[in-house]
């Protein structure tokens, strides 16, 4: 991975003293940590630990009572979705958020609307400006379709795809977007381990290709050794360990969070 | 012939040149890309073969060079065979599903220099078989993803040498125009190197008389015309591939389009709706096994009157196909068929503007070729080799008899040596094998006679009918007659069977292995709710095993009827724990069982058959995708068929 190192930049995104509880229940206490540009950063760590709270967090689903969160240089305390996606960040989620009735090419397509200039009376037409716009979204959405080599399926309703290919489906759309930031909730859980070394494979070369930064959820320990640049490891919503693949494997707080320790 | 190749035109190159100064404005190859179909026409491939020719000249490939060609089938690669040969290399296409090691020998014993390769894929097993000893100068890829960090400096992107091809074009005029000049009908065309289903492969040299004589006999045999539409999917080291999507585009000028990957070849299929379309067997049989399995799920409506129009196809469709009397109730029963099955059947598949299809390679099972005649489709049978450029017999218009592979093919002449076996002679019997001047005297004889391997005989019609590779003919200890294959392809037609290996010769009785159809057993699994973790689990399912029972019964009521094979019913059998696998070993690149490999792998199943055990177990290393291996084990059962007796007993009762 030494290309990969070369290529990371500065901090894209800097989360400061997080704090997030719903009730009584604390989520996330007073966690910090950083994503640099063009890295992909794996956060780990035990069920209910927070790792998906964290993301939630970041994609401004959820607000945090405390902290703050400065993304691109901007600080701002709360982010709605919708100025999440506007300014970059892109995401998955765990159970698979797709149009079920619809084709891969169109669920992919609806990750280019906010790319969109015209429009719902101009895409109505579907005359002049409306048909170019649209053939220009559809390339971009066509180059996604050949670059996560779905092309088979291109017509087919996403609901008759088995699950690996509905992830792989969602990181299309995920992709169409053209986010700076991409955060992938679980990309591998229930794949075996041929899907899981082709998501692999289109994580590295999507770092790769487009320089988007990733940051992802992952439970199997191969996989994040292998592909992540950098590990953050949350246990009961605390930020335990944060470092390279290998200063993470040999933390000892990492150890006893998974193999368990008598508290 | 003689009026379409004219003795100037002896290369494909100039076939090229020719195509362009004739037909420059019409599609020559198309290939789907972001979903749209790209056409470049007759002109702008012979500007593409150009300046890819000079860039392979500006990089050192020379006249007698061999450059490997290594992907699925892509216009570029294609180019790639044009431009080589342009400037006198020779073209080595590979499988490009072998893994480095298998392609490493054939790049050491063809001394490739060069490489033109489709992906990352590809690029990473060159790195690999050139990190040994000095081989392959230059490696040349048409897809540069994932390469971005790639810097060697024997890498070269495909647009890299077209640009320095186009520079050294101008700086050098007239070049190219003097190589191509230079190439006659009697070089080395291509070396086509055989799968082998013994050993190591053969390097088959072809020269372009032998190619292009081919070629042109095949047009002229068929009436192929500028208009025909064809799709290239078979790998492009197989001759087939080489003569229909290659040979025969650059005489005849039809265009010939490239899938957009080799899993969208049904889709793609469909949307061209090809004129003139070959597949092996197997492509039949599986395009037959979803239609059987997609018409179980469909409603009873469409049900009974897919069945009862199948019944009506069965009666007369053959006949209507080939223009023999029919009677008019059929005749009419037939048209409405057409209007409310075979045609949307056809036009599902992709057959609606089918004028011709071949198969061959291997026989095709009896009723699967009725399935398609009936229904309109031309299906036809062809038997050829690498070896003879193609064509050995072919089935004329009207003249099907399913049991036989046709006539010799125009300028063919057929004869047997003593033991039955097929020889030829014909315009395409190659040169040599590369290098192997003692495979080539044990093949080929000094008048130009080849022997073939296959046991056949010229039935009353004067259409030869081959019964099984010579030398797996067998006898059954009781001296009944043994003919692996016959039995096998019986057993194929069986949606739920996907592959069959029987065992006979010199044994008490005839045994088979049966490895199941994933998909058509699974869907059987899912209408029936029966649960499965695995191949391995499904293919042990006592339903699975009582059908394949029934199945295995059925064909010994089959062979019962045959005089000669009634003694070879099969006995005894088992199904595999695994499916035979060509990264094992166990198939060939074409996806023929290596029966004798399979035999000793399995040696103590084979064993286990011939004893009284009702199960026994075995432990099978297996490869995967990316070429590690690993190990399964099972617990077999061994099950006993009934046999039925035939009006004469044979000794076999006992």
């Amino acid at each position: 991975m030494t290309q990969a190192r070369e290529r990371i930049g500065d901090t894209l995104l800097a989360l400061e003293n997080v704090n997030l509880a719903f009730g009584g229940v604390r989520a996330l206490s007073d966690v910090s940590f950083e994503i640099r540009e063009h890295e992909i950063l794996a956060i780990i760590g035990p069920n209910g630990a927070g790792k998906s709270s964290m993301l939630n967090v970041i994609n401004g689903f959820y607000h945090p009572q405390e902290g703050a969160i400065t993304y691109k240089g901007k600080k701002r305390k709360q982010m709605r979705p919708h100025e999440a996606a506007a300014t970059g960040i892109a995401r998955t989620f765990q159970n698979i958020a797709l149009f079920r009735g619809m084709s891969t090419l169109d669920n992919i397509m609806t990750g280019r609307l906010l790319k969109m200039r015209r429009n719902f009376l101009w895409q109505a037409l579907y005359w002049g400006p409306a048909v170019r716009e649209e053939m220009e979204h559809r390339e971009a959405a066509e180059r996604i379709i050949d670059f996560l080599e779905i092309q088979s399926i291109r017509k087919t309703p996403v609901g008759r795809l088995p699950y690996g290919l509905q992830k792989r489906v969602e990181l299309g759309r995920a992709l169409a977007a053209e986010p700076d930031l991409l955060l992938l909730d679980e990309p591998m859980a229930g794949m075996n381990v041929e899907e899981k070394e082709d998501m692999c494979r289109f994580i590295l070369d999507v770092s790769d290709e487009f320089g988007t930064t990733i940051a992802l959820i992952e439970h199997d320990m191969g996989v994040v050794m292998d592909i992540s640049d950098r590990v953050v490891v949350l246990d009961y919503g605390r930020k335990i360990a944060d470092g390279t693949p290998d200063e993470v494997r040999g933390n000892a707080a990492v150890i006893d969070a998974y193999l368990g320790v008598s508290h | 012939m003689s009026s379409a190749t004219p003795e100037n035109l002896d290369t494909f190159p100039k076939l090229c040149a020719d195509q362009a100064a004739k037909n420059g404005g019409r599609p020559a190859i198309r290939e789907k890309n972001f979903g749209i179909w790209q056409t470049w026409t007759w002109a702008q491939v012979a500007a593409e073969v150009r300046a890819l020719a000079c860039g392979l000249a500006a990089l050192g490939l020379k006249r007698g060079d061999k450059i490997a060609i290594v992907g699925d089938n892509r216009p570029r690669l294609y180019w790639t065979m044009t431009a080589a040969q342009a400037i006198g290399a020779i073209p080595v296409p590979l499988y490009q599903d072998s893994a480095a090691k298998e392609m490493t020998f054939v790049i050491d014993h063809a001394e490739v220099r060069f490489a033109m390769v489709e992906d990352q894929e590809q690029v990473d097993k060159m790195i690999e078989i050139r990190s040994g000893d000095g081989r392959l100068d230059q490696v040349i890829y048409d897809d540069a993803r994932g390469m971005r960090h790639y810097n060697h400096d024997f890498l070269h992107s495909f647009d890299d040498v077209q640009a320095a091809g186009r520079e050294f074009d101008t700086a050098n005029a007239g070049f190219y125009e003097a190589e191509v000049a230079k190439g006659t009908g009697t070089d080395t065309a291509i070396i086509l190197y055989t799968s082998g289903t013994t050993g190591q492969p053969k390097g088959v040299v072809l020269s372009f008389d032998n190619l292009v004589r081919s070629a042109a006999n095949g047009i002229a045999f068929d009436n192929l015309c500028l208009d025909e539409e064809v799709l290239a999917y078979l790998p492009m080291a197989w001759v087939g591939d080489h003569l229909f999507s290659f040979g025969q585009s650059y005489l005849a000028g039809f265009c010939v389009s490239c899938p957009e990957s080799s899993d969208t070849v049904l889709h793609d299929l469909r949307e061209l709706g090809p004129t003139y379309f070959f597949a092996p067997p197997r492509i039949f049989e599986n395009i037959l096994t979803t239609v059987m399995i997609r018409m179980e799920d469909a409603g009873w409506v469409k049900r009974r009157m897919f069945h009862y129009f199948m019944s009506v196809a069965k009666r007369c469709g053959s006949d209507i196909l080939d223009r023999k009397p029919v009677p008019l109730a059929n005749r009419l029963l037939y048209a409405i068929g057409d209007l409310l099955v075979y045609g949307p059947l056809r036009n599902t598949l992709g057959f609606s503007r089918v004028r011709l299809a071949y198969t061959a390679g291997e026989a095709i099972g009896p009723e699967i070729f009725a399935f398609y005649r009936s229904t309109g489709i031309n299906l036809k049978q062809l038997y050829g080799s690498t070896e003879a450029s193609v064509y050995i017999t072919m089935q004329p218009d009207g003249e099907i008899l399913p049991d036989t592979v046709g006539r010799p093919a125009p300028e063919v002449e057929i004869k047997f040596t003593d033991s039955g076996e097929v020889m030829f002679r014909s315009p395409g019997v190659f040169v040599e094998y590369y290098k192997s001047a003692e495979a080539t005297a044990a093949t080929k004889t000094n008048d130009g006679w080849v022997h073939t391997g296959d046991a056949g005989y010229l039935n009353e019609q004067g259409h030869l009918k081959i019964i099984d590779r010579a030398k797996d003919v067998g006898r059954l200890n009781n001296g009944a007659l043994f003919a692996p294959k016959y039995i096998e392809n019986k057993l194929k037609f069986f949606p739920e069977i996907k592959e069959a290996v029987a065992y006979g010769d010199q044994r008490d009785y005839c045994a088979v292995f049966v490895n199941i159809d994933l998909a058509a057993v699974g869907s059987w699994a899912e209408r029936n709710n029966v649960a499965y973790a695995s191949y391995q689990e499904l293919a042990a399912h006592p339903q699975v095993l009582a059908s394949i029972t029934r199945h295995i019964e059925a064909v010994n009521r089959d062979l019962s009827e045959d005089e000669k094979l009634a003694g070879s019913q099969i006995e005894r059998f088992l199904v595999l724990h695994k499916e035979l696998d060509a990264d094992d070993g166990e198939l060939t690149r074409t996806r023929k069982v290596r029966r004798s490999f399979v035999a000793d792998k399995y040696d103590s199943l084979v064993e286990a058959l011939y004893s009284k055990l009702d199960h026994t177990h075995v432990e099978t290393e297996m490869t995967f995708e990316d070429g590690r291996k690993g190990v399964i084990a099972a617990d077999l059962q061994i099950l006993s068929a009934k046999t039925i007796s035939s009006a004469p007993p044979l000794k076999a009762a006992s």
